[in-house]
């Protein structure tokens, strides 16, 4: 029996009225019943208006709050609507979303309560700029270390996460740089994690929100983050 | 410590009571975020018209000069301010980024309810 049901898709998009339209037409037509809201982080082009056109349900921030505010947005929303799973997905593109099944599976097999779609398990060859596969390596250890698990692709935006696990982080989302920070809160709180082999396409347009001058930044700031976590209380994950 | 230095003090130190006490008046600050500066404001005069206390806390922080002790707890309470703004700021944005996150949610629950009622937006 597949309890799994409610299905909603959280798209969050930051000026992406050229990819956004592709992205929610595909996770529509996907076959998968799945639902989808776009996060509309205070774009300044049509970013809703497309999104809207092409049939997701759209929801317009009234002032930009960073990606992590913009994915808990989409996670309220998912608890709040009785949602049985949250699948967060890039609005650029470079998530496909007909690789969702794989992020389903140890959800609906119960192995686990948060599944990360990973570019690097398997046999993909992605190309990384050297700082940001330092990263990767750095945030792999240290998360390794904090979590008692591997983790390989700790910066992947493209994750699902069952009804216990939305409802933890509608209270804890990390805010500026989200991802290995989230990895970190929900491995240390009891939360179980399981990557998933995924394939990931290079960006359709537009600019990514981290580019390569602001690795550094993004690195130190993040492992900071990460470390002062590990002292920050939590109520018990319910 | 000089009389001269004593009477720049105590008046420094009643000019920004009487300014803290003013803006509360006028409601421009919050009586919770004045109690701060009230607190450095009292113990900036006790200090300054107390010569003797002054000089004691003076030799107890190894200082030689006493104004000078002066100076560094006014430094001190200034520290604590801005230690205290920073968690008010921090406390305000999460408020801030919790009501935009409401506000957006509403408006797309408001704008299905209008759409299956059959209203025009």
């Amino acid at each position: 029996m597949d309890e799994l049901r409610k299905r909603l898709v959280i798209v969050p998009a930051l000026n992406e009225e050229s990819n956004i339209g592709q992205v929610v037409e595909d996770i529509l037509g996907s076959g998968l019943g799945l639902d989808v809201v776009v996060i509309d982080d205070g774009s300044r082009d049509r970013t809703a208006e497309v999104a809207r056109a092409h049939g997701a349900r759209v929801i317009k921030l009234p002032f930009n709050l960073g990606i992590g505010g913009a994915v808990q947005t989409g996670l309220k929303f998912a608890f709040r609507h009785g949602y049985d799973v949250a699948i967060q997905i890039d609005g650029d593109g470079q998530h496909v979303p007909s690789e969702i099944p794989h992020l389903l599976a140890p959800l609906q097999s119960r192995e686990a309560d948060v599944a990360i779609g990973s570019r690097y398990l398997g046999a993909h060859h992605y190309r990384t700029p050297f700082m940001r596969r330092l990263g990767m390596v750095i945030f792999s250890a240290v998360n390794s270390m904090l979590i008692g698990q591997r983790i390989t692709d700790n910066t992947s935006g493209f994750r699902a996460f069952n009804r216990r696990a939305i409802g933890f982080l509608c209270a804890h989302y990390p805010s500026d740089y989200p991802e290995p920070e989230a990895v970190v809160i929900l491995g240390r709180n009891g939360f179980r994690l399981k990557e998933s082999a995924v394939k990931m396409r290079q960006r359709l347009a537009g600019e990514s929100s981290i580019s390569s001058l602001h690795a550094a930044y993004y690195m130190v700031k993040v492992l900071l983050a990460i470390v002062v976590d590990v002292f920050k209380t939590y109520p018990k994950a319910g | 410590m000089s009389i001269r230095i004593q009477i720049f003090a105590v008046c420094g130190s009643l000019a920004i009571s009487a300014f803290i006490f003013e803006l509360i008046r006028k409601r421009k600050m919050l009586e919770k975020y004045s109690l701060l500066w009230f607190c450095a404001a009292v113990v900036l005069i006790v200090l300054s018209l107390w010569r003797n206390l002054l000089e004691k806390t003076a030799a107890l922080l190894g200082v030689y000069y006493a104004p000078t002790a002066l100076f560094i707890i006014a430094a001190f309470f200034a520290m604590l301010m801005f230690l205290h703004f920073t968690v008010v700021i921090s406390r305000l944005s999460e408020q801030n980024k919790n009501l935009a996150q409401e506000v957006g949610i509403l408006q797309e629950e408001l704008r299905g309810l209008r759409r299956s009622s059959g209203q025009t937006e």
